[in-house]
């Protein structure tokens, strides 16, 4: 065989062989990539299969919020007032009075109280739930009515005008006990006194005669307002 | 005879370089896809397992229909109590 020929069949060999390598090493290549498709494949599948329920039912929650939303929304703007539900709201949750309500347009304009300024919660619930005082909406500008660090003395301020200010013209709650100034009796019929109650050491004995009780009555008074 | 030593040349000196260069393209083309299809796999897979919780999204639907519920019995009772503004 001439030396050209061997060197042509050395050569196609090398041809061969560089292809052969660079197609099998492709091929190993193109099996990697397939196997990791495989592998995303069945994870978007999965994804499909998982997220599939998520349109239906985040729909019904958020129906169901929405319903929750128009009941306190409109529940608290029936019974609050437009004022002063938006000034609980920014009260709460402070800047959320400039949103508004969602059912309520016009409250996008209404001016909020400085309600969480003037009052804690705690009295703003109690002044609710107790009456109808419009509370801050005399002077929603103004100065806060009390200091917020004593708001136990202020929300007294919210109820009928029996002992906050004047408890000494209450009468006082007895004491009891057989050392107890002031004795009491058992009586024989209900709701009737054998006599009026006499001071340990008072001195004279009660009168039982006709009219006794209405004096005796009449002295232990004045004793308690001379006390 | 002398155009086999040039057909021996052209093999070994053109087709051989030519078809090695081109192969390896091809080899190169594909390795750079298997980590990019690795990294889809991961995330799909990843994010398979993320959507586990969905299911909850059940449990999470009947807690707010009961919660609403529960509200608008308050409020019907809050609004018989209550006086309007």
């Amino acid at each position: 065989m001439p030396a050209a020929g061997v060197v042509m069949i050395i050569a196609v060999l090398l041809i061969v062989l560089a292809v052969v390598y660079y197609l099998v090493s492709t091929i190993v290549a193109l099996q990697r990539i397939t196997n990791a498709l495989d592998e995303a494949i069945t994870g978007v599948v999965g994804i499909i299969e998982k997220s599939a329920p998520v349109d239906d039912v985040v729909t019904s929650i958020n129906t169901n919020l929405d319903a929750g939303v128009d009941l306190l929304e409109g529940l608290l703007v029936k019974k609050a007032g437009m004022d002063d539900a938006v000034g609980l709201v920014d009260g709460l949750y402070p800047g959320a009075a400039g949103e508004g309500f969602r059912n309520f347009p016009e409250s996008k304009e209404t001016k909020a109280p400085r309600i969480s300024e003037v009052y804690t919660k705690g009295t703003l619930t109690l002044a609710r739930l107790g009456r109808e005082a419009p509370i801050a909406a005399a002077s929603p500008n103004g100065p806060a009515l009390r200091n917020p660090s004593y708001g136990s003395l202020a929300a007294r301020a919210l109820y009928p005008e029996v002992r906050q200010t004047r408890p000494s013209s209450m009468p006082r709650s007895p004491v009891i006990g057989t050392d107890s100034p002031v004795q009491y009796e058992p009586s024989e019929s209900p709701g009737v006194r054998k006599r009026m109650p006499v001071a340990v050491g008072a001195g004279s004995e009660p009168s039982t005669s006709e009219g006794g009780v209405v004096k005796s009555g009449l002295a232990f008074l004045r004793r308690l307002k001379n006390e | 005879m002398t155009l086999e030593w040039i057909g021996d040349a052209i093999l070994l000196l053109v087709v051989l370089p030519v078809v090695v260069y081109l192969l390896r393209g091809v080899l190169n083309a594909a390795n750079s896809i298997v980590p990019s299809a690795q990294q889809i796999a991961a995330a799909a897979t990843a994010g398979s397992k993320d959507l586990d919780a969905t299911a909850l999204l059940l449990t999470t639907q009947d807690q707010v229909q009961k919660t609403i519920e529960v509200a608008a019995d308050y409020g019907g009772s809050l609004d018989v109590i209550l006086d309007n503004a």
